[in-house]
């Protein structure tokens, strides 16, 4: 009866490239304007038309695929992919078939803090599809061609993951690496980014695949991770009762939380692939390749890496800072002017990271800059302020733009260090505690720490600590 | 080579073209006679001929990437049998890709 089953899972991702012209013609790429403002003759697939290839489409696939440890093809050819649906103008999609630009690579990513390579199978060009709109109710549907023509890479692994886990895992590695390249946006929910996975199920232990079912409509890492998950119970089930999985695709319905049949087998399409005689024969020399070889960023793991490394993190703080590639230049830019990489890196991940997701903001548009974080940290770092008033006032200082130092002016939040006052407050809390005073005489020394407490509680969190302490063992002893 | 109806059927949906059934018959014939005539090509030795895509020597045209005006929404739905609030509006779509 209850035989394990493990999953057998492959992702299709449609990068955008963030060129400022399409993939074959001089017409803009920008997203959300009105309906059919940025088309021209050739995206719009009139006829006589002649396409021809945008440079900087190719420079970005070629640096992807040196990102993605690939071979990078030297003959490359488009070809013409053919089928017809509202949204594509010229009845055929100008793709590259049998000789993708890049083949042959991998990703290295974290699962659960486990290394883990996914094999790439190949990265292809080629160019999107408009958009069409249902309109609900209605009789007919809307056709917006403002995307059509816009370079997409195609990146397609090897079925080499396991679990929704490590499609997540996978998913977030590339995308970091597409947003360090600056060829993607990466973003998900506007469809810059799309991921299309392929899942099967097989008994524990056997070596052939299953069959195989394709997931469309998935457009964050949110419903990646539930249209998986409810796509392994789905067909878990189907084997336990003894029936067998149709090849299919089929439509996350982020709603309902399911997937439903979108296309069987037996409509799968015919696209009938042949050269596009339009379009003369794309030539990369190795010069070329290594030219732009000198122009690659420091990539995310490699970073990741180095700030081991170099600044002494945790592997844990270098991952998350890592990540994106504002948020570790933010956190090196601090570094360069405070030194102390891991002070810096628990601010930077704490207080900065909380306030930036709550805002929905990049650590590239801040409103806490490094140099005004850096001005906090001297504060604590001088005594002026205790690290406690420091964490309370930076949502403040992250909300208003203000200088910290003018909110501490301000609020009346400087630490007190003077013994004066200090050991007034100590000696108004020990008089009204004389119960735990004894206890404390009596040999009881954990008390210490209620004592310390309530002095930075008389004194609003202002007392500096290390001098409360000092004082109070003092006077205790006495 | 033989072509069959079948195969006409399936070339004609893909095409998205409606034939009757005499058509059928003498799409069958005459795509069937013209590939058997190219048949004689098939003694020819090409076992060490690169498939050619194209007879142009020319190579690597490429534009640079750079946005230039569109049309305007008007001109650019002037073909289009039918528009509604500047869009091209089609018979309802059922199923999404």
């Amino acid at each position: 009866m209850n035989v394990a089953y493990e999953a057998v899972i492959g992702l299709e991702v449609h990068a955008q490239l963030r060129t400022q012209a399409k993939m074959f013609c001089a017409c803009g790429t920008t997203f959300g304007l009105s309906a059919n403002t940025q088309t021209c003759p050739i995206c719009l697939g009139m006829p006589g038309i002649l396409p021809v290839i945008n440079r900087q489409a190719v420079e970005m696939a070629i640096r992807t695929g040196l990102a993605l440890s690939c071979t990078i093809r030297s003959q490359n050819r488009f070809a013409r992919k053919n089928y017809f649906y509202p949204d594509l103008p010229k009845g055929y999609q100008i793709s590259q078939y049998e000789a993708p630009i890049c083949e042959h690579g991998w990703v290295e990513t974290y699962v659960n803090r486990v290394p883990k390579r996914i094999q790439i199978r190949r990265a292809h060009l080629e160019e999107d599809a408009g958009k069409n709109i249902h309109v609900s109710g209605s009789s007919h549907s809307r056709v917006d061609l403002n995307r059509a023509g816009i370079p997409l890479l195609e990146i397609v692994t090897e079925p080499d993951m396991r679990s929704a886990d490590e499609v997540v895992a996978y998913l977030k590695s590339l995308r970091d690496i597409l947003m360090y390249l600056e060829v993607c946006d990466g973003n998900m929910e506007e469809g810059s980014l799309r991921c299309e996975p392929n899942l099967s199920l097989r008994p524990v232990g056997q070596q052939g695949l299953g069959t195989k079912v394709e997931l469309k409509n998935i457009n964050s890492f949110k419903f990646v991770r539930e249209a998986l998950e409810y796509e392994i119970k789905r067909q878990t089930k189907v084997l336990d009762e003894g029936r067998s999985v149709q090849q299919e695709t089929r439509l996350w319905d982020a709603e309902k939380g399911v997937t439903v049949t979108m296309r069987s087998k037996e409509d799968a399409h015919d696209y009938r692939y042949f050269p596009d005689p339009d379009l003369v024969p794309l030539h990369i020399a190795q010069d070329w390749v290594e030219e732009l070889r000198k122009t690659m960023p420091e990539l995310p793991s490699a970073r990741q890496k180095r700030f081991v490394t170099e600044h002494g993190l945790p592997d844990y703080d270098a991952g998350v800072l890592t990540s994106s590639k504002p948020l570790a230049d933010y956190f090196e830019h601090c570094v360069k002017l405070f030194g102390q990489p891991k002070t810096v890196s628990n601010w930077v991940m704490g207080e900065l990271l909380r306030e930036l997701k709550n805002t929905g903001t990049s650590a590239a548009n801040s409103p806490v800059s490094p140099e005004r974080l850096v001005s906090l940290l001297r504060l604590v770092e001088d005594r002026t302020v205790s690290l406690k008033v420091a964490r309370e006032i930076f949502p403040e200082l992250y909300a208003s733009g203000k200088a910290p130092e003018h909110i501490v002016k301000e609020g009346g939040l400087t630490q007190v260090s003077d013994e004066a006052s200090l050991e007034k407050m100590i000696d108004d809390v020990l008089a009204k505690n004389p119960a735990q005073l004894a206890q404390y005489r009596g040999g009881k020394e954990e008390v210490l720490g209620f004592f310390v407490g309530q002095v930075m509680k008389a004194s609003g969190g202002k007392a500096n600590p290390g001098k409360v302490n000092e004082l109070l063992k003092k006077k205790l002893a006495g | 080579m033989q072509i069959g109806k079948e195969e006409i059927e399936h070339v004609a949906k893909l095409a998205r073209l409606e034939i009757s059934e005499a058509e059928r018959e003498a799409f069958s014939q005459q795509l069937s006679s013209i590939l058997t005539y190219m048949e004689k090509l098939k003694p020819v030795n090409t076992d060490e001929v690169e498939p050619t895509a194209t007879v142009l020597e020319q190579t690597n045209v490429f534009r640079e990437d750079k946005a230039r005006a569109c049309l305007p929404v008007e001109k650019a739905l002037a073909n289009a049998p039918e528009s509604e609030a500047g869009h091209f509006q089609v018979p309802r779509i059922l199923e999404d890709r």
